[in-house]
């Protein structure tokens, strides 16, 4: 009877559990970074590591409407064919082409848009930004008709005009393997120029002078003045072009839907949506995200290890 | 004197380059406006001819975008700016207050937090999407708003530029406030978050950007013409067994007038904001 008596006078005076405290507690300064992250957290784990978890589940099985079951290392035997060969090979060669034409002409062009003599910047840097703003299903409706099968089309006016014969553009392996490319660098062209211009103006302008007291030519300033300034963002847009390139699918579907003549236009994830959706095999599809996964991973840690970016006192 | 006719002559041939990338840039966009405005049937047969000038000048096509044929198209519209819409006021909301997070306060785990961030950006929302698409059949999502907005709701991307973004806040004005009797909630809707004023203008663009466009998601959740979003009703044209070339058209062209608005709008943060993300490391 006693211990009912006191906890009942306890209550109001404030033991840990009583409603007022609590909600100081939530307006303290020791819980508001948590509340203020938790839809972070809460977004991770039901929209990261539970799918994570799953996708890695999922390619141990069978997965069937209203049945499931595990099939071991199955669908990783499956994966390794010559569909996803062609798959992987054409992302490959796509990653590689991106990779250094957005890479090595956006730095050029921002040189010459920072040079002093440059004039209408502005203007020049709207105009480059405008196809960014553009969805891939519309870019690319305008790419089949510019590029389309008749001699007609632009680009095969063009090839005549200099006494080539028209091309098919969608039907070959090289050049349906162009339209990509050239499409995805149209589009993001613009963006990298952007990035490249902001960090030319973290370079220091006293190093050109010393440089040009010691005499120094412009590939040399270029080489120990600004490459240096700006090595960071090469590395940051190398990387982002890298994984965007392994993620690719919407330049192919624009083109071809989910059906290229000998799969010149197959991606990866081309391939997983293939597998996974239109032919209901999920775990078959899960496996060849995990290969994936696996294959980014690798050329990620040597990109990272190529540029340096290892190296301790580079932060 | 001669060094300025040297100059003079490299200024004409860097703004003669430049017009030249200009036209590449703009062309394609152009020729979009161009083409809409001429017969439909032609351009299938021929492709575009590059012509810049109207052979034969008629608004058909965005006639029948308003004619009862292409009904569809402006449901695809407005489904595109409800989730547009609300993907920004929710993906600004819940990544500044992360980013702000990490950005000013010291707590445990807080470096554990960031290093997630950057993980998930790391990693490619393709191989999540199947046992995504799973939990929402699971949940019968499929061919919703909701499961189209959900996972762009907290963007990485978004917090990642929101921290770097607050770390450069004045943290002097916190401690006044809290003398002040603020709470910490307070302190960020009254005081921080309109000091972030510019970097939220930057990610309005950038999250209005991903959803308007996005593509592959929506094409796996959504279902029934009547919830298609305009990337996935305009990609239903494009197939051999989409027959309304018209609309493909003229809706391309009026696809691209909302984000053209939103971009003209906040263009100004919009290049400071994209290069300051990036930069940083």
């Amino acid at each position: 009877m006693g211990t009912t008596i006191s906890t009942e006078k306890g209550k109001p005076l404030g033991t840990p559990n009583s409603p007022r405290k609590r909600s100081s507690f939530l307006y303290s300064k020791k819980a508001a970074p948590y509340i203020f992250v938790s839809p972070f957290i809460l977004s991770f784990l039901f929209l990261f590591l539970y799918p994570f978890i799953s996708a890695i589940n999922m390619s141990f099985q069978r997965v069937l409407p209203g049945q499931v079951e595990y099939i071991g290392l199955r669908n990783y035997e499956r994966v390794l064919n010559p569909t996803f060969y062609t798959a992987l090979q054409n992302t490959t060669v796509y990653v590689i082409l991106t990779v250094i034409l957005l890479t090595v002409l956006p730095l050029i062009f921002a040189l010459f848009l920072n040079n002093r003599l440059m004039k209408m910047t502005n203007f020049f840097r709207a105009a480059i930004f405008i196809p960014a703003l553009t969805s891939v299903i519309v870019a690319g409706t305008i790419f089949r008709m510019i590029f389309g099968d008749s001699d007609m089309a632009i680009a095969n006016q063009f090839l005549s005009f200099f006494g080539f014969s028209p091309i098919e553009w969608r039907y070959g392996a090289a050049s349906g393997m162009f339209l990509m490319v050239v499409l995805a660098s149209w589009r993001w062209m613009g963006v990298n120029i952007l990035y490249f211009l902001a960090g030319l103006q973290n370079v220091n302008h006293d190093l050109y002078e010393a440089a040009d007291i010691d005499g120094a030519n412009v590939w040399q300033k270029f080489k120990h003045v600004t490459f240096p300034a700006i090595k960071p963002i090469v590395i940051f847009l190398t990387t982002i072009t890298t994984i965007n390139g392994f993620r690719m699918f919407e330049e192919s579907f624009v083109f071809w839907e989910t059906s290229s003549p000998g799969n010149i236009g197959l991606t990866v994830v081309g391939y997983i949506y293939q597998e996974g959706i239109q032919r209901n095999d999920m775990g078959f599809g899960a496996a060849v995200g995990i290969v994936l996964l696996l294959v980014i991973f690798v050329v990620s840690v040597i990109q990272l290890y190529l540029t340096g970016a290892f190296k301790k006192g580079d932060s | 004197m001669e060094k300025t006719l040297k100059e003079k002559m490299i200024t004409c041939l860097l703004v003669g380059l430049f017009i030249l990338v200009a036209f590449v840039a703009l062309f394609p966009v152009i020729s979009l406006v161009v083409a809409s405005l001429s017969p439909a049937s032609d351009l299938m047969r021929y492709g575009l001819s590059g012509e810049l000038f109207f052979s034969s000048f008629d608004f058909q096509n965005f006639q029948a975008i308003f004619g009862t044929e292409g009904s569809s198209y402006w449901q695809w519209y407005l489904n595109s700016i409800i989730i547009s819409a609300v993907l920004i006021v929710l993906s600004l909301f819940f990544s500044s207050l992360v980013g702000y997070a990490l950005a000013v306060y010291e707590f445990k785990g807080k470096r554990f937090v960031f290093i997630l961030v950057l993980l998930i950006l790391m990693i490619p929302f393709e191989i999540l999407m199947l046992p995504l698409f799973r939990m929402m059949t699971a949940f019968s999502l499929v061919d919703s708003y909701f499961a189209v907005m959900l996972p762009l709701i907290v963007a990485p991307i978004a917090v990642f530029f929101f921290r770097q973004y607050s770390v450069g806040l004045p943290k002097e004005l916190m401690e006044a406030a809290r003398i002040d009797g603020c709470t910490e909630y307070g302190i960020f809707f009254r005081i921080m978050a309109p000091l972030m004023l510019p970097s939220f203008a930057a990610m309005a663009i950038l999250q209005g950007l991903t959803s308007w466009n996005n593509f592959l998601w929506p094409l796996l959740v959504l279902r029934s013409n009547d919830m298609f979003t305009l990337p996935i009703g305009l990609a239903t044209l494009l197939t051999p067994y989409g027959n309304n070339y018209q609309i493909l058209f003229a809706g391309s062209v009026l696809s691209i007038i909302p984000i053209i608005i939103l971009f003209l709008f906040f263009q100004r943060f919009f290049i400071a904001g994209l290069t300051s993300g990036g930069v940083k490391g």
